[in-house]
């Protein structure tokens, strides 16, 4: 009965991302081509970072990032908008569904958004490069991304009350975790303080695991533990607070 | 059957709905008449489990809201006020999708579909993308939506707000058309003729409280079946009289212009209430 509801709010999405196809994928790829080419091709030819090109150091951060991104906006733009505007929210408090299922459902559909820009980029990127080496860990780690930034979309897009304030919590936490969580550079390069605020961050941990250069088989289980705990309590207060929204 | 007991909901220092008691029965089609803020919307996202409810309960068939939550909303239809279709898809696919959250299996809900988009008249729209309908059609589909899980009770709120007239004639086409089926319908308007044209009875809303609770003739002959209206000191006063005869000899007393009518709602309401409800 539960998959009954999982399966018509998946079915939903893929009906609405099939509409969107072109639109989701051409926007899916810009930000991801100008951060490999203004960072990879312009300033990645004069640079080296840990003894590799810039390029090849960049591509896993830029995965990183997008996926936080596109999984992030995802959830949170649709949940604030059906609840606030659309009111398509309604039609699922009325019906007899779980709302816990409910976030379920949303949560993996704007995860499998994250995804998709993923594979995207992964497509795009072997044009530039043959550095990218993709493992069963990094796909473990991205999912577990889109997953933990899908659950905070959600949870946020419940909380806050105007679309306004969606911009603005994307530019008080999203933007700086992206610049600031190893992305384009590595995190030990930041003063002590900053960095250990910084090493608690999700994105920090996705973007050192998909690096994944030269690290114990603890420290890859920490990056995967700390994001599984991250969608874990996202999960959990989404759900309950989707039970008390009007 | 519905039961409201004691319905109420307050908001800080505001009391939207005020120890509401009502009972529709099996069938009836019961209208809500009000104006914009009496407490109407408030009372069906009550019913309709939206909204929290301050106090009171709502027990449909015996069974109240607290304690059967998810067995009771399977058994509420709601079409609310806003438009609350997915646009992006068709107006198949948004029933479809409604059909799979209701979990009705897959052979019963495709015929169902079918059959309600005949109903409606959308079988030849059915294709369409929700955003390129128009608002007497989205109205439609909402309705067939909130059938199409056959509940035993149907909330419309304001079904007909913000469309033309000729949409909202065609919808009372529709509306009756249900009627005729026996399903029980709580209907919130703040059009007069639509509670005359549909409902079996009307409760008078206002402030959150319901003031008067008849069947429109009912309703009517209480405060007296013919009006006179007259122009005194710069508005419009009326008088209500139980006869034509003793209309036309108050009518022949004023001066000015005059006018004899019928009474109807929106009289009940002023005389109960000195407020208009349109």
């Amino acid at each position: 009965m539960m998959m009954a509801g999982l399966y018509g709010i998946l079915w939903q999405e893929a009906v609405v991302f099939k509409r969107k196809f072109w639109a989701t994928t051409l926007g899916n790829m810009v930000s991801p081509i100008l951060y490999l080419v203004a960072f990879g091709w312009g300033l990645g030819g004069s640079v080296q970072m840990n003894g590799m090109s810039y390029m090849a150091y960049i591509i896993p951060g830029i995965i990183g990032m997008n996926t936080m991104m596109i999984s992030f906006s995802n959830t949170g733009s649709s949940i604030n908008i059906s609840r606030l505007f659309y009111k398509t929210f309604e039609s699922y408090m009325i019906s007899p569904i779980n709302m816990t299922v409910y976030a379920l459902g949303k949560i993996i559909a704007g995860a499998l958004y994250g995804v998709y820009s993923a594979v995207l980029i992964v497509i795009l990127v072997s044009v530039f490069t043959t550095d990218l080496v993709i493992t069963p860990y990094f796909v473990l780690i991205a999912l577990l991304n889109c997953l933990v930034f899908s659950a905070m979309g959600f949870f946020v897009g419940l909380l806050v009350n105007s679309h306004s304030d969606m911009s603005k919590f994307t530019s008080f936490v999203i933007t700086p975790m992206s610049f600031l969580c190893g992305t384009f550079f590595p995190v030990d390069k930041m003063p002590e303080v900053l960095g250990w605020i910084i090493y608690v961050l999700p994105l920090t941990h996705t973007n050192i695991a998909l690096r994944s250069s030269g690290e114990s088989a603890g420290q890859m289980a920490l990056h995967a533990g700390v994001l599984v705990v991250y969608f874990i309590v996202l999960f959990i207060l989404g759900a309950r607070h989707c039970k008390n929204v009007e | 059957m519905l039961n409201i007991i004691d319905l109420t909901k307050k908001y800080k220092n505001v009391t939207a709905v005020d120890k509401l008691n009502l009972t529709i029965q099996d069938g009836e089609f019961f209208g809500l008449l009000g104006p914009n803020g009496a407490g109407k919307t408030t009372t069906v996202r009550m019913i309709s489990t939206i909204t929290p409810k301050t106090s009171g309960d709502i027990v449909i068939n015996g069974k109240s809201i607290d304690r059967n939550l998810t067995e009771i909303k399977a058994k509420i239809g709601v079409v609310p006020q806003q438009n609350n279709l997915e646009n992006e898809m068709s107006a198949w696919e948004n029933l479809e999708v409604h059909g799979m959250l209701y979990r009705i299996g897959k052979d019963k809900r495709r015929k169902k579909i079918d059959e309600l988009l005949e109903f409606t008249e959308l079988t030849d729209r059915k294709d369409d993308l929700a955003k390129n309908y128009s608002g007497g059609m989205k109205r439609k589909l909402m309705i067939a939506r909130a059938l199409l899980h056959e509940p035993e009770i149907l909330l419309l709120d304001e079904p007909t707000v913000g469309l033309d007239a000729a949409a909202r004639r065609k919808m009372w086409d529709l509306l009756k058309r249900l009627k005729s089926k026996g399903l029980t319908v709580l209907l919130t308007t703040h059009y007069i003729e639509e509670a005359e044209v549909l409902c079996d009875r009307v409760g008078l809303i206002n402030k959150g409280k319901l003031i008067q609770l008849d069947t429109p003739a009912n309703l009517i002959e209480e405060v007296g079946k013919v009006t006179v209206e007259y122009f005194d000191d710069g508005s419009t006063h009326e008088e209500f009289f139980r006869t034509r005869d003793e209309a036309n000899t108050y009518a022949g007393s004023l001066e000015g212009e005059v006018r004899i009518r019928p009474s109807n709602l929106e009289d009940v309401f002023l005389k109960f209430t000195n407020r208009r409800v349109e």
